[in-house]
Parts: C-alpha cells; structure tokens; sequence
C-alpha cells in the first residue's frame, strides 16, 4: 500500500506526453513564425529586385548619380531624390533630436509631478497615432503659411548660403523636414525616455554622491549611459523619416529638379514613387522600383550603422 | 525606548574625542510617516562607527540623512538636526551639493560609472574642481583602495567589467579621491563573496586613520570586527500598522557586544532575533 501511494505521487511528478509534445510544438511554433518576418521581408526585396532588372540593366549606376527624370524620352535617375530623401530627414532628425531627448529627461526626471508626466507621456504618444495624411494637410494649410515670414527673411539675409539661395515658394524641403520632425519626435522621446528610465537608481545616487549636480548627473552621467538607447531610438525615427511618403508628397512640392536650397521644392523617392505609380508602365515603372531598392538599401545601411553605433558604446 | 536623557548621558562617558557628525533629535519622515524617530547620535572623528539592527529599522535612512541623500526620495522629509563641524546640514543656506562633496558615499551594490575605471576616479575630482595632477591622483586613490595593483594595466577599460569586490574598491577610491571628511558605508560588503568581503574590512582599518568612516552592516561579526563604536536601532510597530524604526543603545562596540544595557540590545547582539 505505502509502495503504490510512492507510485502516485512519482506519476503525479510526471509530465504527460502531451504536455512535453505541447512544449516542443510551442517552440517551433515560435521559430517557425520569427522566420516568417525575415521570409516576408526577403520575398519583398526580391519581388522588388525583379521587377526593377531591366532598369538597372538600362541604367546602371548612373540612376543615381543624374539628375533627370523624364517620362516621355524615357530617361530616368532619381539624384534628386535621394538628395531630398537624406535632406528633408537630417533637417527632420536635427530639430526632433534635441527635442525629444529634452522632452524624454524631463519625462524620466522629476521635475514635474508625477500626474503632470503622466500626461505629457500620453500626448507625446498620441503623435504618433495621427494619421501621416493629417500631418500633410496640416502642413499645407497651417505650416506652409507659417514659414512663409521665416523662409523670406532666411533668403533675404542669408541668401547667399547654398542652402538658403531661393525665394521661399511654400512647398518644399524646410516644411516637409519639419513636418517629418513632428512625426518622429514621438519615437525619440519614447525610447530615449524608457532607456533613461531603465538605468539602475543607484548610478543616479552614485553620481549626486560625488558631489555631482543635477545637470551634471543628467549629461555627465545618465545620458552616456542610456546612450545606446538613445542612438536606437533616433536611427529607427530616421528609417521612419526616410520611408514616409503620405505627408512628405504633399507639402514637399514634388519638383523632380536638383536644387540645393532648402527653400526650393523637392522631392523624396518615396513620394515620387507615390505620385507616378498610378499611370506607369514598361520602363518608368521598372524604373520606380529600382527606385524603391535604392531606398530600401539606404534604410539598411542606416539600421546597419545605428547596429554598430548601439554595439560599440553598450553599456548597460 | 530608552529616554533622550539616557541616550545623552551615555554618550557623554564617550565624548573625549572631536565629533564631527551629531545628529539632534532626527526624525524621518516618508509622506506622513515617521519612519526613524527622535536619534540623538554623535559620530566621533577618525573613528568607525557601525549602525547595526534589524530591517527596517531605520539604519541606511539615517545614514542617507548624513550626506542629504534622502533628498533623492520623493515625499521624504528630515526634521531635527544634523550637526556637521558646527553647521546645520539641513538648515536653508546648505547646499546639498557641497555637503556631498565632504561627505562621501559607499553604497550597497557596487555601482561604479558605466566609464572607464580612470574616469571613474576622475569624475568626480574633476567636478570638485580638482587642477593638480590627474594620474597621480587616480593613482594614489586606487593605491588607498587596494586595488592599483589589479587594475593598473587596464585603467582604459570600462568600471563595469571588473568582479563586484572590485567594482566596490574602486567605489572605495572614488569615494576616497574627493578627500572627503567623512564616508558613509551602506552595507559595503553585502553583495560580496568572503574573500572581497575581508579585503574591504581590511580597507576600512586603513582608511579610518584619515577618514571618519560610518558603516551600516547586516553582520554584527563585521560590526565588531570593523568598528569603534556601534549604535543598534531597533524596529516597532507605529499606529498605523506601519514599523518605524529608533536609536535603542549607541557605546564602545565592545560595550554593546560584552556588556549591552538594554534587553532587546542583548537580544540582537546574542542571534534571538533580526
């Protein structure tokens, strides 16, 4: 009798076969799905690859590097276009960057009341959630107008700077930055917020046991620390920049020209991708989607870069 | 609880020395509650003195209230005072900041800068305004801190790689360049394997003879190893439910440990309880 209340509980310490077959199924399970992104994202690039041979075959190398695009004679490069793709998101990453790492200390710190940061965070993440469209009418209807005093007074006084040498027309490179850097703030101020936050409490009582102050703890301290969050966050805000098209196509101007000047419009290739695919066909279509491998190749060595960045200064 | 009278009076057979540190009637407070009542405590110089008792009762939160480290603490708020050379630590025209650059800090768990193990040292002597010679100073630190030898070679290489009993030495050096007056121990060694542990007591004998050292210790064998002078503080239960935690005996270690006044001392100090 004692031998067979042993034996129960040795069976009961068992697991069943069906519980460990259920345990292997949720791994592959898990594998099998993880693998699906990187296949999905792999038939993308090849489907697009594909379609854009005869292009490449056409055009080569100098697709990037001239300047013309130009439907009837079948002439296709898109200089321009990368130009204002890399411009219009640096201008967008050099104004969102100092805001949103402001915005994400004092959004980690306490220098306001708990319920206010609450608040804050809510509104900041409410940026993202606003459709890229409403961005763009906002733009024409509100920003464009609102540069117009600003954009003048660059030309007038500082005309002479490359970047400033033409009249202010509306659309263009300036708005369609700044529009990018509204849309991308949110990305930046949350993850840079979550890694300051993330940072052990007692590095923060370390520093001030040093005699550190406050400014010294925030830029000596914490924000080296949280570096590597901080750089994560701003090249995923600035794959989002490069990719955006909705909003960029409408105030951006669409101007298939090279101009240098940030007055001037322009154009990215992703909103010339939106704006022609509708009526292409033959060559400008295979064109538009070596285009789009072009852009897609950008966006990789951006992430590539912020993945060397984040690995050499990791440190929490 | 033994009156202020008894806590006075014993504190006075013990007054030959210079007191550098007096805390006078401190009660901490975190929202509404108090949570360490009424310490009258006089921390004597080039001496160390150990804070011992169970949890919560009280002991890391008058350490912290030495250096205003509590300031840190959302909703917590000090009354009495805390006497250092003459001046109010508390009082309106101290600036924390320069409070700390005299009072240094050890904390816990090891937590040097994710920087390199030079600037680690040379952070905060940069930051004190420190002009002379910064390797020589990095140097003599870690020499303080028994740990040039094993670090002098890789002094470019970041703080977080070395051992936790490493880590905590250069804590030690990083506290100890700012040639501070006094530095406050929080539970050095409770995050570290024997060996470190004995290293570290070995550093705090060192130390004392330049520096007033204030330890606060779970072990009452390191206690009575390491200190001069040992004041056990001890846990209630408030109105509320809450514990609040009070300064019950403060002597000679060896008064504590041979010959303790109080019962709930001579309880503690024998492992009834804590």
């Amino acid at each position: 009798m004692s031998s067979s209340a042993v034996n129960s509980q040795t069976d009961n310490k068992n697991r069943s076969s069906t519980e460990k077959s259920l345990d292997s199924s949720f791994i592959w399970l898990t594998r099998i799905l993880s693998f699906l992104v990187a296949a999905v994202l792999l038939w993308i690039a090849i489907r697009v690859g594909l379609q854009a041979i005869p292009a490449i075959q056409e055009f080569g190398w100098s697709f990037m590097t001239g300047s013309s695009w130009n439907p009837p004679e079948q002439q296709y490069a898109i200089l321009p276009m990368i130009y204002g793709t890399i411009v219009s998101s640096l201008i967008a990453l050099l104004i969102a960057f100092p805001i949103g790492v402001a915005c994400a200390i004092v959004l980690s710190e306490n220098f306001l009341p708990q319920s206010v940061r609450r608040i804050l965070v809510f509104l900041v993440e409410l940026l993202a959630a606003i459709p890229s469209v409403v961005y763009g009418l906002w733009g024409i209807y509100v920003l464009i107008p609102f540069l117009k005093p600003i954009g003048s007074w660059l030309h007038q006084n500082l005309g002479w700077f490359p970047l400033f040498s033409t009249q202010y027309v509306g659309p263009g490179m300036l708005p369609a930055g700044i529009i990018l850097s509204i849309m991308i703030l949110p990305i930046i101020t949350a993850i840079s917020r979550d890694s300051l936050a993330s940072l052990p409490p007692e590095l923060r009582s370390g520093s001030y046991a040093v005699g550190s102050t406050r400014w010294q703890t925030i830029f000596s301290i914490l924000i080296p620390a949280a570096f590597s969050g901080i750089v994560g966050g701003t090249m995923l805000a600035l794959g989002r920049a490069l990719g955006e098209t909705m909003a960029a196509t409408l105030v951006i101007g669409n101007s298939n020209a090279l101009n240098f000047s940030v007055l001037a419009p322009a154009n990215t290739i992703a909103s010339l991708m939106a704006n022609q695919f509708s009526e292409a066909s033959g060559l400008q279509r295979d064109s538009l989607m070596y285009a789009g491998l072009i852009l897609f190749a950008i966006t990789l060595v951006v992430n590539i870069i912020a993945e060397l960045i984040i690995q050499k200064v990791k440190k929490y | 609880m033994p009156t202020q009278e008894q806590q006075n009076s014993r504190s006075q057979t013990s007054q030959k020395e210079e007191m550098i540190l007096k805390a006078e009637d401190v009660t901490v407070y975190y929202d509404d509650f108090a949570a360490l009542r009424g310490v009258y405590m006089d921390i004597p110089r080039n001496q160390v003195t150990a804070l011992i008792g169970p949890s919560g009762c009280g002991k890391s939160t008058l350490l912290r209230c030495f250096n205003r480290l509590n300031d840190l603490i959302d909703g917590c708020r000090v009354e009495g005072k805390v006497i250092y050379r003459d001046k109010n630590l508390y009082s309106d025209n101290i600036d924390a900041v320069e409070v700390r650059r005299r009072i240094g800090m050890v904390f816990q768990k090891p937590n040097p800068f994710p920087k390199s193990i030079y600037e680690n040292i040379a952070y905060g002597a940069r930051i004190n305004g420190y002009k002379d010679n910064m390797d020589d100073l990095v140097e003599k630190s870690l020499r303080q801190a028994a740990i040039w030898d094993e670090v002098k070679d890789k002094l470019k290489q970041n703080g977080l790689s070395l051992s936790g009993g490493q880590q905590q030495r250069l804590c030690i050096a990083r506290a100890v360049a700012l040639k501070p007056d006094v530095v406050l121990m929080d539970e050095p060694c409770s995050s570290l394997d024997p060996v470190s542990t004995s290293k570290v007591e070995d550093l705090i004998h060192e130390l004392k003879e330049e520096y007033t050292i204030v330890i606060v210790t779970h072990n009452m064998q390191q206690a009575s190893r390491v200190a001069d002078m040992t004041a056990f503080f001890n846990a209630e239960e408030g109105e509320s439910g809450n514990r609040f935690g009070y300064l019950v005996e403060y002597d000679r270690t060896e008064d504590i440990f041979e010959n303790p006044q109080e019962e709930s001392t001579k309880s503690y100090v024998g492992g009834h309880f804590g």
